[in-house]
């Protein structure tokens, strides 16, 4: 099997505050294999979007920074495998391959372009930030990507500005400049939130259909598990800065096996199925960096017993590919025969 | 719903779409620019401001008397058909005056402001920027001076200097600096939190690329708006050294200095005051009056 395109392993991310250090990402480790999507699944505040700006390297610092762990980044393109370090190349190296080879949309398409210009000059700047490109072909290239992402009259959007567009048209856009260098690895840091639901399908649709043409390796980061369900092949489910659970995407939604995924599924609507009241999580997710010791999620864990207030569950692998950080599922545990 | 999901999904993007009118693109600044015409205080302004553009321009052709011309037989006589806005206390035409000193005040406004928007938007891009200890020590130094009363402030620049109309000039410079680099400084703080700069940080770019293509651009509507606005209270500025002596010198057909050198006579012959004081009245309204029009056009936020 080859190698993953994308290897984060054991990443921390550390905040320094006034109030202290937050690990907003603690001892991450995920991998994305060409072609493939990930999606990264969790409640806001979990550490997704820290994951994915630390892997762009875009982490603000002051007063975020990545005290540990490497990102491994290898490009399939060029046979080499060449392996490279993100967390240690040189800015300008980290500049070649931010927007050229992994390249991010984000969860505002309203204000993710700059107003003052227009659709094509936008995605032609992207393209002749990595190319050698001229202005007439750099032209054609905006047309041709704008098709790509399903726009209408392409020819004529080139020449419109932003505000002249909807919601999910300038996703689109956004999508159509992350494509244009045609990158190794898209991160999508939860591209679909703040569109409408029909929208939002007519987007993953696209996305789905950019990752089976081009094999762009997709990181998919959402709270919405329909998303998931619709789009990824592998998920990753964090909490609180840790991954908790991730397998392929049947094992984690048919069966769940961390408490906390398990609530998260059940916390679903189910059709045709009347509840008066949907189920939820009891408790509020904790601050970064206030639990010291002992399970993260202990606290609103349905199946909680003494350990876990005590030790750091680690990841148990369950069976090949998924995997799951809870003390049920601890050997020592099964001994004794808790649940 | 998979089936409702799927008809939605192709239905807008295929098919033939209908022929439509071609959209044309509109910029952000042709917008505001329908905006600014829609204003008609906006327009009044305009036209008062390029009215003394025009007269200082075409002096040489609308003047029927010379700038310093003495003619001591007609020493301060009242507007007439010969000397339309009458003479001062040396027999000059006020006229013509008023004309050359449109072309001095409008050089002075001119290079004051621009002096004064460029050295502060580098300043205020610089802090704005870089932040920390370089904003610290630059907006430092802005708070100090506008601390003190501007007019003080160039008071004692110009004594520093001496006087003359071009030390004048650059002492309304120093004094707008810091108005511009606070302005400044605030807006590339503001617009470097946008998602767009984000973004255009995840293609790739260099932040210097970024503040010179994403950052100052979209900082400009406010520049503008100030520099209009700046332009009047130059010129008033200019005009109050002048009358205190420390702009222009003696024969200059400055606005100020004329005011000052004919206060004895306001009440024998007001004409002497009168009309230097309104050319100075009429060309602050009238930028201040383009300067709230851009305002409103540019950044419709700050209607209140």
């Amino acid at each position: 099997m080859k190698k993953p395109v994308l290897e984060v392993n054991q990443l921390q991310t550390h905040f320094f505050t006034d109030r202290g250090e937050v690990p907003a990402v603690d001892n991450v480790s995920f991998e994305i294999h060409s072609g493939e999507v990930l999606g990264v699944v969790g409640e806001s505040g979990c550490g997704k979007s820290v994951t994915s700006l630390s892997v762009m390297g875009l982490i603000p610092k002051p007063p975020g920074k990545i005290v540990g762990g490497e990102i491994l980044f290898r490009p399939q393109q060029d046979e080499g495998e060449k392996e490279e370090n993100l967390v240690k190349v040189s800015k300008k190296r980290m500049r070649q391959i931010r927007g050229n080879q992994i390249a991010m949309i984000f969860q505002e398409p309203m204000t993710s372009l700059d107003p003052l210009y227009k659709i094509g000059y936008q995605i032609i700047e992207g393209v002749r930030n990595h190319r050698a490109v001229s202005k007439k072909e750099g032209r054609q290239i905006a047309i041709d990507m704008l098709k790509l992402v399903g726009i209408p009259r392409a020819e004529e959007i080139v020449d419109e500005y932003p505000h002249q567009l909807s919601g999910g048209m300038r996703q689109r856009v956004m999508i159509a400049i992350a494509m244009a260098c045609d990158p190794e690895v898209l991160i999508a840091d939860e591209p679909t939130t703040a569109l409408d639901v029909t929208i939002q399908a007519q987007i993953l649709e696209l996305m789905k259909k950019l990752n089976r043409e081009k094999g762009t390796a997709i990181m998919m980061i959402t709270h919405d598990l329909g998303v998931v369900a619709e789009m990824c092949d592998r998920v990753v489910v964090m909490y609180a800065g840790k991954v908790v659970e991730q397998g392929d995407v049947r094992t984690i939604l048919k069966s769940p096996k961390h408490p906390y995924t398990q609530g998260l599924i059940r916390s679903l609507p189910k059709m045709g199925k009347r509840e008066s009241r949907l189920y939820s999580i009891p408790g509020n997710v904790p601050k970064p960096g206030s639990i010291k010791n002992g399970c993260r999620f202990a606290a609103r864990c349905p199946a909680v017993f003494d350990r876990c207030y005590q030790e750091n569950p680690e990841l148990i692998e369950m069976k090949e590919g998924h995997a799951c950080r809870c003390f049920l599922y601890d050997s020592k545990e099964a001994e004794v025969s808790h649940v | 719903m998979e089936t409702v999901k799927k008809q939605e999904t192709k239905q807008p993007m295929q098919g033939p779409e209908k022929p439509q009118k071609k959209v044309e693109s509109i910029s952000p600044w042709k917008e505001a620019y329908w905006q600014l015409r829609k204003n008609k205080l906006a327009i009044v302004g305009l036209c008062i401001v390029l009215f003394f553009i025009l007269i200082a321009a075409l002096a040489p052709f609308i003047t029927t008397h010379t700038v310093s011309g003495m003619n001591a037989a007609d020493r301060l006589t009242g507007p007439s058909s010969d000397y339309w806005f009458g003479t001062d206390y040396s027999g000059r035409d006020i006229f013509t005056r008023i004309v050359y000193g449109a072309q001095i005040s409008l050089i002075v406004g001119f290079f004051a402001v621009t002096g004064a928007m460029f050295f502060g938007s580098l300043l205020g891009i610089v802090a704005g920027y870089y932040g920390r200890w370089v904003d610290m020590l630059i907006s430092r130094v802005f708070d100090i001076m506008l601390a003190f009363p501007s007019i003080l402030l160039a008071i004692a620049i110009v004594a520093m200097l001496g006087p003359s109309l071009q030390n004048a000039l650059i002492a309304i410079a120093i004094i707008n600096i810091p108005i511009f680099g606070r302005l400044v400084r605030s807006k590339v703080i503001s617009i470097r939190q946008e998602e767009y700069i984000l973004a255009a940080k995840a293609q790739g770019m260099k932040s210097s690329r970024i503040l010179i293509h994403h950052v100052l651009p979209n900082s400009t509507a406010p520049i503008i708006v100030q520099a209009t606005l700046g332009f009047g209270v130059a010129i008033l500025e200019a005009a109050a050294l002048g009358f205190l002596g420390l702009g222009a010198q003696a024969p200059t057909p400055e606005w100020g200095r004329m005011l000052s050198d004919s206060r004895q006579y306001i009440q024998s012959a007001p004409w002497t005051v009168l009309f230097p004081g309104l050319s100075i009245m009429l060309v602050v309204l009238g930028f201040n009056m383009i300067g709230d029009g851009l305002r409103d056009a540019l950044d419709p936020k700050m209607k209140s």
